[in-house]
């Protein structure tokens, strides 16, 4: 099917958008010039691959900012929630005990853990709803970059969830918390913390796409809770029976609040005597780099693999 | 002139499922195309595979001259999609989504910016664009999704049941846009349930069931294959209906033609002669002493000739050999 010669094929990719809907004359020409196929239609060409792809992703961020900017009232809760949970533990439940000094600084970097985990939950809603939404299909039915959809979702993401540390710091600054290391290990403390959010948003939007139906995505919103509180963010595994203790120490969560807790020279409480507990650091980057790892390539696949 | 959409025997299975069993489909550039057929037979796939956004098992899809399965990208520039359920963004307002679809098609910001508002003026919806989607009626959504469909122009544009579950007043809308849009050489293919619907907008109409075409043609074409005109009568008393059937053979008719529809208290049945039948059969009514509500010759509709190829009359026949 390549068209032999075609009057107004050097200017037809341009035309077709530009004369689209001025004169029905000029429409007919450009549709009759380019309906025999040959040579790609359509604007953006002359620009590499790679630039269509970044604008792609730019475009999608900015859907992501866009829905902000119309919910405020939504962003507001998602970052008062982890806010109120923190003041919640800090003044009404209070698990002090085996901590010695304030119970804010051990709980705040803690919270920032949670908040990170609790993303997960944010990140799996927000892809159900695209995806029963039927604005995925049209995505897909469009000539843009293929993984322009999740990097958007990703970059959101991460960027809420940074905003929400920033605010989380805050308020933590204010009911006593401190850092008292130096700034390079303040960096590396954010740095964790967000890469515990990077991993969570993979698994989340895999999560989600195997879960699909909303209604399943509530039973991984209950699930977050569990694995929440079975950590180390409010109460030292020692207060445990030790078989729980144990798995405690274990969850990557755990890890990543001993990691921060030292980074930012906050009291660890008492700290297991376990390879996972005298390895936290190391684990508050392996568990996050193993789990984008696995879920990164699964999301990426399953996301291609709709056209199954 | 060129076929803007051919399909050769596509085949795609879910397990067990043969959703497709060798559809086959061509249509030329600048006409519309009607794919009709009962929910389940196969047109949400086949346009699926026909838009890239599902793989075939086997066959050919060439869109606007490309291969569907080696130019998908291709394709994806040629055409336009508009799927069974609303394909916008909700929380968005009608000109950010269509910005946002125009900078995906490459367009500009601002070329993106002007043709935005170009469509929502073409489509009604200038003064609601600021407005959250999620606020607009069935048929504003649906002619939004019309309009995020046409961004560019595309010279094939599937439409997917596009008045499925719309009020009359918003399929009367979408029709109009579709013809609108035909005047411009858009290549149109429209899967539809409704007859009605294939009879108002195609030039050709595809009869889909069971995941293959089984007759193809314009409208006429196949309201001549039931064997041209039909005799309707409606008897006043639902009883005298199976009485009023027997006598319609008599008008031109075979016994085996005959339909009787007892809720609409009506017998219908083709004929020879439209005039001759006429007076034959008012007087045999007469005779009876069958009170007729109303008596009409017409062309057969299409409903009739999909049951008829479908061979999903069977029940209708029973019923009336039956009562005979």
């Amino acid at each position: 099917m390549v068209s032999p010669t075609s009057p107004t094929s050097p200017t037809s990719p341009a035309s077709t958008a530009s004369t689209a809907s001025t004169a029905s004359t000029a429409s007919t020409a450009s549709t009759v010039s380019t309906a025999t196929g040959g040579t790609p239609v359509g604007p953006g060409q002359g620009r590499s691959r790679t630039a269509l792809a970044l604008t792609d992703c730019w475009t999608m961020t900015r859907r992501e900012l866009a829905h902000w900017a119309r919910q405020p009232v939504q962003v507001l809760v998602g970052l008062a929630f982890p806010v109120m949970l923190m003041l919640m533990f800090n003044y009404l439940i209070g698990g002090g005990k085996g901590i010695t000094g304030d119970y804010a600084e051990f709980l705040v970097p803690g919270m920032f853990a949670l908040t990170m985990v609790f993303g997960l939950d944010a990140t799996m809603v927000a892809v159900t709803t695209d995806l029963n939404k039927g604005v995925v299909d049209r995505f897909r039915s469009m000539p843009m970059a293929n993984g322009a959809v999740l990097v958007g979702r990703s970059a959101a993401d991460m960027l809420q969830s940074f905003v929400s540390l920033i605010v989380m710091m805050g308020v933590g600054l204010a009911i006593g918390w401190r850092w008292h290391g130096s700034l390079a290990e303040v960096a590396g403390a954010v740095g964790l913390l967000m890469l515990l959010r990077f991993a969570m948003l993979w698994l989340g939007i895999h999560l989600a796409m195997i879960a699909g139906k909303p209604e399943l995505v509530t039973a991984v919103q209950i699930l977050v809770w569990p694995v929440g509180f079975l950590s180390n963010a409010f109460t030292v595994p020692e207060n445990m029976p030790g078989w729980l203790g144990a798995a405690v120490e274990w969850n990557p969560m755990s890890a990543a609040a001993t990691a921060v807790r030292e980074l930012f020279g906050n009291d660890p409480g008492v700290v297991g005597t376990s390879w996972a507990a005298e390895h936290a650091a190391l684990l508050a980057v392996l568990w996050p780099v193993v789990l984008v790892g696995v879920f990164l390539p699964l999301a990426v696949r399953r996301f291609g693999g709709l056209s199954r | 002139m060129t076929d803007a959409i051919i399909v050769e025997g596509v085949r795609k299975r879910y397990g067990e499922k043969r959703a497709l069993d060798g559809l086959d489909l061509v249509a030329a550039a600048g006409t519309v195309h009607a794919v009709l057929g009962p929910n389940g037979a196969g047109k949400t796939t086949a346009v699926r595979i026909m838009a890239t956004l599902l793989r075939a098992d086997e066959g050919r899809v060439e869109i606007a001259g490309c291969d569907a399965r080696r130019q998908a990208g291709e394709v994806r520039r040629r055409i336009g999609l508009l799927g069974q359920h609303a394909a916008v963004d909700e929380e968005l307002s009608g000109r950010q989504n269509l910005e946002m679809f125009g900078r995906l098609h490459h367009l500009g910001a601002r070329r993106a910016g002007t043709r935005a508002d170009e469509l929502l003026t073409r489509f009604g919806l200038a003064d609601t664009g600021r407005k959250a989607v999620k606020q607009y009626s069935g048929g504003m959504r649906r002619r939004l999704d019309l309009a995020a469909s046409l961004i560019t122009e595309p010279r094939v544009l599937f439409l997917d049941e596009p008045t499925t579950g719309l009020d009359p007043r918003g399929r009367a809308e979408v029709w109009e846009s579709v013809r609108s849009l035909v005047g411009g050489g858009t290549t149109v293919l429209l899967t539809t349930q409704y007859l009605e619907e294939a009879d108002q907008l195609a030039d050709r109409v595809s009869l889909v069931d069971r995941g293959r075409v089984i007759a193809e043609g314009t409208t006429d074409d196949l309201k001549a294959r039931l064997g041209g005109d039909r005799i309707d009568v409606v008897v006043r008393d639902g009883a005298q209906l199976v009485r009023a059937g027997r006598l319609l053979p008599g008008a031109g008719g075979t016994a085996d033609e005959v339909t009787v529809d007892a809720d609409r208290r009506l017998a219908s049945a083709p004929v020879a002669d439209r005039m001759e039948a006429l007076t034959r059969v008012v007087r045999a009514l007469q005779e009876e002493g069958i009170e007729a509500e109303d008596i009409a010759v017409r062309r057969p509709t299409l409903d009739e000739v999909f049951l008829r190829l479908t061979g999903r009359t069977e029940d209708d026949r029973d019923r009336v050999k039956e009562g005979v």
